[in-house]
């Protein structure tokens, strides 16, 4: 009886909702006769290419900061290494010494500087955050959003000499979307991807971009094995309770910078793999809201304001995209034509974070 | 000695406007850098002024109640479009259809307050965040209501604002309905309308008070009346004389001789005061005396009560080189230049009386401790989640007006997105006032409004003249509005620490 | 008993979960008589405030037994509200004061003076409008009346700390028809000259008739302004006092009197202490820590005894160890076995040998959302590196070395559990405060401090929690500092016991010392006298 009730206590409601709401228009989409096959293959590479962003918000939920709405700071350091490893033509250079290792070379140049960058500017902002305990998530939405605005401002105005960058006419500045066919686009999801159940006539099949599932899931083993060393024990300390981590002689200022310097680092690896998933690098204001898709994203997994597991990563990025991904074609023929797929997100989206909100207790009771 | 101390007080005044010299400067750097027509900007302004400060004003309450900036205002901002929707299918037009549309608003934004009261209750200290984010809910409700719900499931037959048959069309125009409902009343309207309430209320508080055997007060209230009296009477006859001579020269008809008489002063009136749009240096010269005069009796009223006169005869002498300065030629080409919708501008002056009433009661005074102190409040009796429940109330009751204010203004809005960034732009105007998330009042508001808006017209200039590209402005804009809720954010949270640090050093000293 | 008493409380019993924390306790006050309620923490003097003020923790814990008679009339107190309408008013110990309020402001609050007005009469009481002169004027009423010369337009932001408790009073003397005021330890944050103020504040309000209801520690104060008094222990009456009748000894040792019962069973004791082998020593040593400064302590702490450190909640006795660690700000010399520590850089005094069992179990000594085993390790392997794999500068948790210690302390500190991934939240108190026990002792700690060791533990955890520490003490050689309110306790563990008050030391005893001299330390009197 105990345990059935504080199993009742831990059951995640909005999780629940969401997993039956994903189940049944899975249902729908066979009664619509939909290729429900050939978007869950959709389904997997979306959760690819959003998985790293979410498991940006491991850290910053462990160690006290909250979900890391401004994870764009990190979004920004990654496009501008993704924009770099275009400028300096490096597929095109390694290419010519080694052929066919010039897209990889390419990520990897982009993955590392963007990753550098943006460890250096997360350890400016957990430093900032330091200053404002208790207040985290509107100052980080704030300078999330500000950031990109400020970095519009930048690629506007940025001397960027790659005819790839640049605006076809006119000649400054970074253009709306920049094709990533000649650099590394799709690299990941074209490595070792194969198609399982395709059947002419009936389904395209699923297709599993296997670079691209080994690769998230070699970062969340990473993140994994970081939060069991001295260090990530001490984050999650740090985060749980400030007191108990100070009575064991750790600074808990420095392992909230740590734990946010990681969560930026690790938003600017995530939008180079949605970027070569997605076929282009998007600048301006196309990744406004993505730090609130990610936010959705963990609590839709279980997570809550105060912690925050790589499973929860996992499901709630495939759920939360689940239904991005499946509710247009399925509204399409239900309502005639409507799209009311991008409405229902925001309200999911949104829905889901006032809900960990209200179950946070307020930022009162976490200062105590 | 003396000295110093005078040095240090400008310091600690320069150090605590520092956000609005802040902004008052890159004001003027951009408008000095982009070399721009100055009546363009205060053309500009002024129209903006009006538009916005009554939505900026709607945010106080809930800062002075403890519940910081209320990004919850789309809510109300939300409340009143749907009102208007309906308004306009039914047909009603101008000040009806304005009145109309603020009847029905009120009860919506009453019940959208109360929701979002009692989430803020559950997420006491941390209001900002869950406002912001509620905004964006309620976006998706909106949208989920205007593109589907609205001709789908709620019955809406109008092919001219559904083409579809359900969904609003994108763009939804006011032209012909409610645009410009509360801008075109005259001045001289706005005087016979508020004469004539002030008088009725006036004698109802004296019969009031008489029933209710408190102190009349007389003596001040008969002179209140017999002035409003007097300026009601004026303005409702010059209005009646001009309109008897034009329905007189358009019939052909004559007139009686004292109508003639009294022409060439009503038409002069009328042609000052009359217009649907009052010509700002009139405004200026009107204000600054209204002002003076007011000022000047208080001065009286403190001369005979012995108290401090400085502020009024400082209050005099600012109305008076108010008048003067607007007299120079180069600012007289600028104000000359622009025109104002008088009853636009006296709803800020009510927006602001709004405020300020009630603040001065009983509620207002609670929502005062509760905002100071929680625990103190509660130990005093005050019923604290219910006060700030109302709180919440009278800011999205006020946003949903300021909200129709501006649109009427406006006169075509997006359908879909028009509210979506109303908390945004409103907050960061406020900010830049020199508001906190604990303290704001209606001076911030205005002033806040005045800058704000003035880089939001100057800033993308200069840096369109800088890069040589004006596709940057949105850029800008929008880098100009988040950056300041930032930085001011951050700046109040960091000030909270450096506060606790003070006294620990202080108990230390001891 | 033919005196006409304001208020008479008789019998009154109360129960918080089935233990007794008041056990029939009288207490009688007759108008304008200033009296006393005495006693140690714990001794029921808050319980029995907050029954005569109607707190809702009393009513929601199944209420009290006994009778209340106001003016001679059994009364029901269910409420604060209905308190404050007797005319029972309380100025707290920490202010209920808004900085950003004048002094008017402050004085009414809740209880604004209004006029109706027409919206008012349309939309409720609510929107009536302030009166402000009414206001100011009755506040300018009770702050003559307690002699307070400050403008009641002045805002109370800034003013010094002695005028805030004044504002408090006078708040509670302007509620109309005020017969009992308490004060709880009204001169624990004021000066000397601010204090005396203070009392003589209350002696006015006293001749106004009003009784007063003085809580306090200290005894000078007490014999100072006070006709009479009321002096519990344990939750039982001990005796009401005259004061003009009674010495300051007598108060004190009929605060601490009782029966030593042995908490701990005498053990073989080997050890030879010396004098001049000294482990840990203080000079001239200070502590910020809010609510237990700590003002220039001298104290030295002799290798392999087991020293207590006692004295009443707040006097600073918890801010000793809290400096040590480097939990709070502190300073002063501070010499542990011939190194120097410095306490504001944190984890110093944990590197070299130093461990801490928190008096704030829950919130300072464990991670309740974690397992037992990660509750044990994690100090050790922060400060030691114990429990991790190394592979070069790659340190990873060593979960099976940690699962074995964890499993190996769970049997040699008898913890009663499922086993070493219960979640520590789960655990009854005893069983938490000796899993902070086991962190402590897997740093191998040289010194170890213990604050607080049996807050919240039930009488059976208590005596094991304590039997484990002797245990310790006698068989590996272990210095041990106990730092707790309890005296019993300390007095039956301790070969020494340093008093604490008002962030000073006021006396170093030996267990067997008599009860008035513990009695006089504690309250920090002037009369005491060291040993």
């Amino acid at each position: 009886m105990e345990k059935l009730k504080s199993a009742m206590k831990n059951v995640n409601l909005p999780r629940l909702i969401i997993l039956a709401f994903f189940l049944l228009i899975v249902a729908l989409m066979g009664v619509y006769k939909l290729d429900v096959l050939s978007y869950l293959g959709s389904v997997i590479k979306y959760w690819g290419m959003w998985g790293i962003l979410a498991l940006a918000m491991v850290p910053s939920i462990q160690c006290g900061v909250g979900p890391n709405f401004g994870v764009s700071l990190g979004i920004v350091c990654g496009i501008l290494s993704g924009l770099l490893a275009i400028e300096f033509d490096i597929a095109v250079k390694v290419d010519a010494i080694l052929p066919g290792f010039g897209p990889w070379a390419s990520i990897i140049f982009a993955i590392i500087v963007g990753a550098v960058i943006a460890w250096f500017v997360g350890v400016l902002y957990g430093m900032l955050l330091n200053r404002v305990k208790g207040d985290e998530m509107t100052v980080t939405t704030y300078v999330g959003y500000s950031a990109i605005y400020l970095m519009s401002i930048v690629w506007f105005t940025a001397p960027f000499t790659s005819g790839i960058i640049k605006w076809a006419l006119g000649g400054k500045g970074v253009r709306n979307q920049i094709n990533l066919n000649t650099s590394f686009g799709s690299v990941l999801y074209d490595a070792g991807g194969f198609t399982l159940f395709a059947k002419e006539g009936v389904t395209a099949g699923i297709y599993i971009p296997t670079g691209l599932i080994v690769f998230v899931l070699l970062m969340c083993f990473l993140v994994f094995i970081y939060m069991k060393t001295k260090t990530g024990k001490a984050i999650t300390a740090a985060g749980s309770n400030p007191q108990f981590a100070r009575a064991s002689g750790i600074n808990v200022d420095k392992m909230r910078i740590r734990g946010i310097a990681l969560s930026t680092a690790l938003g600017a690896i995530g939008i180079i793999i949605y970027a070569q998933g997605y076929g282009f690098i998007q600048a301006y204001t196309a990744p406004l809201s993505m730090g609130f898709q990610c936010v959705a994203a963990v609590l839709i997994g279980g997570a809550t304001t105060r912690k925050a597991k790589i499973s929860h990563v996992i499901i709630g990025t495939f759920l939360f995209q689940g239904l991005i991904i499946m509710t247009p074609p399925l509204s399409n023929v239900m309502l005639q034509g409507t799209d009311i797929s991008d409405t229902m997100r925001q309200i999911i989206q949104n829905g889901v974070i006032l809900y960990a909100l209200t179950k946070a207790k307020g930022g009162v009771s976490s200062e105590e | 000695m003396k000295n110093k101390k005078l040095l240090s007080n400008v310091g600690s005044i320069l150090f605590e406007n520092k956000v609005l010299i802040l902004f008052a400067v890159l004001c003027i750097f951009c408008i000095s850098y982009s070399e721009v027509n100055v009546s363009y900007v205060s053309g500009e302004l002024f129209t903006r002024l009006g538009r916005n400060a009554c939505l900026v004003l709607s945010l106080i309450i809930p800062v002075l109640a403890g519940l910081g900036l209320n990004f919850g205002i789309v809510v109300g901002a939300i409340a009143s479009q749907i009102a208007i929707f309906w308004v306009v299918h039914w047909g009603f037009t101008g000040i009806t259809g304005f009145m109309l549309t603020a009847l029905i608003a009120t009860p919506l934004a009453i019940i959208f307050g109360i929701l979002v009261g009692i989430l803020y209750n559950k997420t006491k200290g941390s209001e900002m965040i869950t406002g912001l984010v509620l905004g964006y809910f309620a976006d998706g409700l909106y949208k989920l209501f205007v593109l589907y719900i609205i001709g789908g499931v709620i019955p809406f037959d109008d092919p001219n604002l559904l083409p579809r048959g359900f969904g609003l069309k994108n763009a939804f125009d006011l032209t012909g309905s409610l645009k410009y409902s509360l801008d075109d009343i005259s001045l001289l309207e706005v005087v016979t309308v508020a004469a004539v309430i002030f008088v009725i209320a006036q004698i109802a508080i004296i019969i009031y008070k008489s029933v209710k055997k408190q102190a009349l007060g007389l003596t001040k209230r008969i002179v209140g009346i017999v002035i409003a009296a007097v300026l009601g009477g004026v303005s409702f006859a010059v209005t009646s004389v001009v309109t008897t001579l034009e329905t007189a020269i358009a019939n052909g008809t004559g007139v009686p001789a004292i109508v003639n008489k009294l022409a060439p002063v009503c038409y002069k009136l009328d042609n000052l005061y009359g217009q649907t749009r009052l010509l700002l240096s009139d405004a200026i010269f009107l204000f600054g005396v209204v002002a003076a005069i007011v000022f000047a009796v208080k001065l009286v009223q403190a001369l005979i009560s012995k108290k401090s006169f400085t502020r009024p005869l400082a209050g005099m002498i600012a109305m008076v080189l108010i008048i003067v300065l607007a007299m120079i030629p180069a600012v007289n080409a600028v104000t000359a230049s622009v025109r104002i919708p008088a009853c636009t501008y006296a709803m800020i002056f009510v927006f602001c009386a709004i405020n300020n009433w009630l603040l001065s009661t009983k509620l207002g005074q609670d929502m005062r401790t509760v905002g100071q102190n929680r625990a103190v409040a509660t130990s005093a009796g005050i019923n604290v989640n219910r006060t700030r429940i109302i709180a919440v109330c009278v800011s999205t009751v006020l946003a949903a007006w300021g909200q129709l204010i501006f649109l009427q203004n406006l006169g075509t809005f997006n359908t879909i997105q028009q509210q979506t960034n109303v908390g945004l732009y409103s907050i960061a105007a406020l900010l830049v006032g020199g508001a906190s998330v604990q303290k704001a009042n209606n001076k911030q508001a205005v002033i806040g409004v005045i800058l704000f808006h003035t880089l939001f017209v100057v800033a993308p200039l200069a840096a369109t003249k800088l890069v040589g590209d004006s596709a940057i402005s949105e850029y800008i804009r929008m880098f100009l509005s988040y950056g300041v809720i930032a930085a001011a954010l951050a700046m109040h949270a960091w000030k909270k620490v450096k506060k606790k640090f003070g006294n620990d050093k202080k108990a230390e000293v001891k | 008993m033919d005196k006409p008493y304001v208020l008479s409380m008789k019998g009154i019993e109360k129960e918080y979960y089935g233990n007794k924390v008041l056990k029939g306790v009288d207490l009688y006050i007759a108008p304008g008589e200033i009296h006393a309620l005495m006693g140690e923490n714990g001794a029921g003097k808050s319980t029995l405030m907050n029954i005569l003020f109607g707190m809702p923790v009393i009513h929601n814990t199944g209420g009290f037994k006994g009778v209340i008679e106001v003016n001679g009339e059994q009364v029901n107190i269910d409420s604060p509200q209905k308190a404050m309408e007797l005319g029972i008013g309380m100025v707290h110990q920490e202010f209920m004061l808004i900085p950003g309020f004048t002094v008017t402001e402050n004085i009414k609050v809740g209880r604004e003076i209004t006029t109706p007005t027409i919206a008012s009469s349309i939309f409720g009481k609510k929107l009536e409008a302030l009166d402000k002169r009414s206001m100011a004027a009755d506040a300018r009423t009770a702050l003559d009346t307690i002699g307070l010369d400050i403008s009641e337009d002045t805002m109370v932001r800034g003013l010094p700390v002695g005028y805030m408790q004044f504002i408090e009073i006078a708040r509670e003397i302007d509620k109309s028809g005020m017969q009992i005021l308490i004060f709880d330890e009204p001169t624990a944050v004021l000066t000397e000259s601010e204090a005396d103020r203070l009392l003589d504040a209350m002696r006015t309000i006293a001749a106004k008739g009003i009784a007063i209801i003085f809580i306090t520690h200290r005894i000078d104060e007490v014999m100072n302004v006070t006709d009479s008094m009321t002096v519990l222990r344990d939750g039982t009456l001990v005796e009401r006092l005259i004061t003009k009748d009674t010495t300051a000894a007598r108060i004190a040792e009929l605060m601490i009197g009782r029966k030593v019962e042995k908490l701990v069973e005498d053990t073989v004791d080997n050890r030879t202490l010396d004098d001049n082998d000294i482990i840990l020593s203080l000079r001239d040593y200070y502590v910020d820590m809010p609510g237990e400064k700590v003002h220039g302590i001298d104290l030295d702490v002799r290798r392999g005894e087991i020293l207590g450190i006692g004295g009443l909640a707040g006097q600073g006795k918890v801010g000793i160890p809290n400096g040590i660690l480097g939990l709070y700000e502190a300073a002063g010399e501070i010499v542990f076995d011939g190194e120097k520590i410095n306490p504001n850089k944190l984890g110093d005094a944990l590197n070299k040998g130093i461990a801490f069992v928190s008096e704030d179990r829950r919130g300072v000594g464990l991670l309740l959302e974690e397992t037992i085993e990660q509750n044990i390790v994690f100090s050790a392997m922060q400060v030691k590196e114990d429990f991790l794999h190394k592979f070069g500068p790659l340190k990873i948790f060593d979960a099976k070395a940690a699962k074995a210690f964890a499993d190996d302390m769970i049997q040699k500190l008898d913890i009663r559990c499922t086993g070493s991934s219960q979640y520590v939240g789960r655990l009854s108190g005893g069983n938490q405060q000796k899993v902070c026990l086991a962190r402590a002792l897997a740093l191998a700690p040289k010194l170890l401090i213990v604050s607080e060791p049996t807050r919240g533990i039930d009488i059976g955890a208590k005596k094991l929690v304590l039997e484990l520490l002797v245990k310790l003490n006698r068989e590996t050689g272990l210095t041990i500092i106990v730092v707790s309110s309890e005296l019993n306790e300390l007095r039956s563990l301790s070969d020494r016991i340093a008093i604490v008050s008002d962030g000073k030391l006021t006396a170093m005893l030996a267990p067997d010392a008599s009860d008035a001299k513990y009695g006089l330390a504690m309250s920090g009197s002037k009369a005491g006298g060291e040993e």
